[in-house]
């Protein structure tokens, strides 16, 4: 019944699936932290950029944007991305959309992670003599972070299916590798859905208890 | 009780005034308080000690008035503020020791971070402090390990390892439970005792006669009495200071 498997790469999809979640998942990460300063810095300049940046991404579909970076950056605008052929620079590109995208959702989780450190700890930092970024980095953060690993992982598990998107601008990910099978074993239309299903279940669910694990461990004893 | 010098007072405030909307908390407050000295500020809730507490190293900005500390009016916000706070040491009502850090690491901090210390003297520094306070053996713990009156006097230690000028409490003991107040009076008496400059809101009467040179007695935003404590004790001219101390003295 698996016989036709061995005509077809899974185990290759899958992988450009896992990285371009994890290179998107660390892009966004950096990019979704800086959001989050910004938003709450004293500039109100940094403030108001980024609350129309997050506003304009969250509220836009990602197929979009997806779409936007190969057509319009790439195609349009010549942008490109240091790769040497039009696949790695569709795959490139996909990352950077991602990143654009994800990194909202991970700065308003930081948000209200922010939100759930009592005013007194930067209170207390600033009194110490602390600057703003180091009251941010060294005292705020650090204690918003643990307390949304949780959320976070949401996130991070969205991101993994949203990867997925990436097939419209011809990334071979896991969800381009169905769709050619579904066509071309259109007798077997269930098990191929059953088997990407459990690809990306494999996938998701050891995150979400790993970083659940992660989020009891991390969490600040008040 | 020191005269005073030539040199400018550690404190002073000028035809300070502060609102919260139309609440005016502050009303043409003018203090000092003079280096070594110990001063008390009492009053009823509400009164705006705390705010003006908070209003000497700008956590609270005022809006309108001037307050100098060591003889330079507070800066605007930015690295000269920074460079302010760190000379003035704040103990807060409800600690605030950051949670995610160990007792030891509360305390060395702001010296890595701010004078820049190496981490061997920082920790060094903050050895001695916590063994002073009386917590040397709680150092590798975290904040919500500890009693809070032993979170209190790591706060104290974690101001004085700045090596600040004047030490600011707002209302240290109000958070803690009735048989953890000594402990943290104790440390600031003897604080006190060495020659620190204090500023100290509470409602701890005892303390308030013991150590304080002075008492500033706040209601309604207004600095209604300023004497020595035993004259504000045993003779106070006002009403409302009269009234304060009936509610308090009399059980």
């Amino acid at each position: 019944m698996f016989d036709f498997l061995s005509e077809y790469d899974v185990l290759g999809a899958f992988w450009v699936t896992v990285q371009l979640t994890f290179f998107s998942a660390i892009g966004s990460l950096i990019w979704g932290t800086i959001l989050a300063g910004m938003r709450v810095s004293p500039v109100p300049l940094m403030r108001g950029f980024a609350a129309s940046y997050i506003n304009l991404m969250r509220n836009t579909p990602l197929t979009l944007i997806i779409l936007a970076c190969s057509l319009g950056l790439n195609q349009t605008l010549g942008m490109t991305l240091a790769g040497q052929n039009f696949e790695q620079q569709n795959y490139r590109l996909a990352i950077l959309g991602f990143v654009a995208y994800t990194a909202t959702f991970v700065c308003e989780s930081i948000r209200s992670g922010i939100n759930t450190v009592p005013v007194g700890q930067a209170e207390a930092a600033r009194a110490l003599g602390l600057g703003f970024t180091q009251v941010l980095g060294i005292v705020v953060l650090p204690q918003a972070f643990r307390s949304v690993v949780g959320p976070l992982a949401s996130v991070l598990i969205a991101l993994t299916k949203n990867t997925t998107i990436a097939s419209t601008i011809g990334v071979a990910e896991a969800s381009l590798l169905m769709s050619e099978m579904i066509e071309n074993e259109s007798d077997k239309i269930f098990l191929v859905f059953a088997i990407f299903a459990l690809g990306f279940v494999i996938l998701t669910l050891p995150t979400g208890l790993l970083l659940g694990w992660v989020a009891k461990k991390a969490a600040v004893k008040r | 009780m020191s005269t005073a010098t030539s040199a400018p007072p550690m404190i002073k405030a000028s035809g300070v005034n502060k609102f919260f909307g139309d609440l005016h908390v502050l009303k043409e407050i003018d203090f000092e308080v003079p280096a070594g000295q110990v001063v008390v500020v009492l009053g009823p809730s509400g009164s705006g000690k705390s705010t003006l507490c908070r209003a000497i190293n700008r956590l609270e900005p005022i809006n309108s008035g001037e307050i100098q500390v060591d003889g330079k009016p507070l800066p605007a916000e930015g690295k000269a503020l920074a460079a302010l706070r760190a000379d003035v040491g704040m103990v807060f009502q409800q600690f605030n020791l950051f949670a995610h850090k160990t007792i030891l690491d509360n305390v060395t901090l702001a010296p890595q971070k701010v004078r820049k210390v190496s981490a061997g003297d920082a920790r060094k520094t903050a050895m001695e402090l916590l063994e002073r306070v009386g917590i040397a053996n709680q150092a590798q713990k975290y904040p919500a390990q500890l009693s809070g009156g032993q979170q209190q006097r790591a706060a104290i230690a974690r101001a004085l390892a700045m090596r600040p000028k004047v030490m600011l409490f707002d209302e240290p003991t109000s958070a803690l439970d009735p048989e953890m107040v000594q402990e943290v009076l104790d440390t600031m008496t003897s604080l006190a005792d060495e020659g620190m400059t204090m500023l100290v809101v509470t409602h701890e009467m005892g303390f308030a006669r013991r150590a304080a040179h002075r008492v500033v007695f706040m209601s309604d935003g207004e600095i209604v009495e300023d004497s020595t404590p035993d004259d504000f004790f045993t003779a106070p001219k006002s009403e409302r200071a009269k009234d304060f101390l009936g509610k308090i003295l009399t059980h």
